[in-house]
């Protein structure tokens, strides 16, 4: 312990472990299953997924700043309306800014950028892990738990948005500008248009899917078996 | 007695200073975005209106020149519609009405209608509806071109009873599946195109009103 260098290797794998318990232990999508509602709603294309995962993102990340810097202050009587404070401020920043400078994405993604304040993820890492640890861990948890949060919602907005419409990036101009128009991939040509795929039935269907793809992978790796993972959802 | 007091107190306190510096935080960033939020929203609006009549068919500001008209009874709605008329040089060239059709499967229907001087429809788009998804949308131009039939039409052509689904013996194609949405969008077209006609002379003439806030964010 009294060598630097073996201190700052401690501390590496700290901010490792917290990298990989949010972006894939604790997937906020596929293991702790919370904030569900954005998820299943707006993922109906790969850009209005990108865009709400970037969002809750950075959500998360100035949400565990603000709190892990009050974190000796704040008496447990006055933890959690502070924390819907800090949430709610954050999120309406965050839509003005995307009201200014992205307007038809936040038309297109309409109530669910408010609704972000609701997402229980937030709130879970401001108490479980930002409201216990210093600035530098907290931000890099919030960075774990939004990227993790926001690759579940690309790939089911990719599944969904490939088996429902046949394209991938459709509405990418909305995120990026007008010459991102014809960044839309047409990857089956005259699709008809799968319906199940893009209504909210097929939300749960991707989801389950995603979730049996990632216990199979964890099952084969060896990490843990498929009951421990599923004793994990239940915590 | 008073010790007890004293972490309620500080409690409270830090609580009120979070949410004044929350509010501080919103203030500053609302004062440094409503600018661009309301040109943003303009140049939405903008950009659908020229959709429809074209930059070049007009030079008049088109976004703040608009009446509203209150006129339930005809359009079957409460809703007031808005019109924009575009003029070139004074000249009246075409006016976009915004109406609201009560009668979609699932709620009203919002639909935009650009009418030139003469009375022929320029353009048709469906501002907002809650139409069956894959049933109901492709009524949505972004979905088919189903809109895109209405240009060029006009109160003679086809003749009045032309203007219906073709369900329902008129001109237009109604969707596999879906009737009601389409007829929905027809019957609000047409309603749009009689009430033109009837009232053309005061569509145009009609001065802006003066309740309309017209400050122009720099």
């Amino acid at each position: 312990m009294n060598n630097p260098n073996n201190r700052s290797k401690m501390n590496d794998t700290g901010l490792r472990k917290i990298f990989t318990d949010g972006a894939w232990r604790q997937n906020a999508g596929l293991v702790v299953l919370l904030g569900l509602s954005p998820l299943l709603a707006v993922t109906d294309t790969v850009v209005k997924g990108l865009a709400l995962g970037l969002a809750t993102m950075l959500t998360v990340m100035l949400s565990n700043f603000f709190v892990s810097l009050l974190r000796g202050l704040l008496k447990p009587a006055i933890r959690i309306p502070a924390f819907v404070l800090i949430i709610a401020s954050v999120v309406t920043v965050i839509q003005l800014l995307m009201q200014a400078f992205f307007y038809d994405l936040y038309r297109a993604l309409g109530i669910f950028i408010p609704l972000i304040v609701a997402n229980c993820v937030i709130l879970e890492r401001a108490e479980v892990f930002a409201s216990k640890n210093g600035p530098l861990p907290s931000v890099l948890d919030g960075f774990a738990t939004g990227l993790g949060f926001g690759i579940t919602l690309v790939l089911l907005g990719a599944l969904r948005e490939l088996t429902g419409r046949g394209t991938l990036l459709f509405g990418s101009d909305m995120l990026l500008g007008d010459w991102a128009g014809n960044l839309t991939l047409t990857i089956v040509p005259g699709h008809p248009g799968f319906l199940l795929a893009i209504l909210p039935p097929g939300a749960f269907i991707g989801l389950a899917l995603l979730i049996a793809a990632r216990n199979a992978w964890e099952a084969k790796a060896g990490n843990k078996s498929i009951e421990q993972v599923q004793n994990a959802h239940e915590t | 007695m008073n010790k007890g007091w004293q972490p309620v107190i500080r409690s409270g306190l830090l609580l009120g200073s979070i949410a004044l510096l929350g509010t501080a935080l919103l203030a500053g960033v609302n004062y440094l975005t409503q600018d661009r939020i309301i040109e943003q929203e303009k140049r939405r609006v903008l950009q659908r209106l020229n959709e429809i009549v074209p930059v070049v068919a007009y030079n008049n500001d088109l976004l703040e020149d608009v009446i509203q008209i209150e006129e339930p009874g005809f359009f079957r709605h409460a809703a007031a519609v808005d019109v924009y008329r575009a003029r070139m040089d004074g000249r009246p060239i075409a006016v976009v009405m915004i109406v609201t059709a009560p009668d979609g499967y699932n709620g009203d229907i919002r639909v935009l209608v650009g009418v030139n001087a003469e009375g022929t429809v320029l353009g048709v788009r469906v501002l907002s509806h809650r139409e069956t998804p894959g049933l109901g949308d492709p009524i949505e131009a972004e979905k088919s071109n189903w809109v895109f039939g209405f240009a060029q039409k006009s109160l003679q052509n086809p003749e009045h009873d032309g203007w219906a689904v073709k369900r329902d013996g008129g001109e237009f194609d109604q969707f596999t599946g879906a009737t009601i949405s389409p007829r929905a969008v027809v019957r609000a077209v047409h309603t749009a195109l009689l009430y033109f006609q009837a009232n053309k002379q005061a569509l145009f003439d009609t001065p802006v009103s003066s309740a309309i806030e017209d400050e122009q964010p720099e």
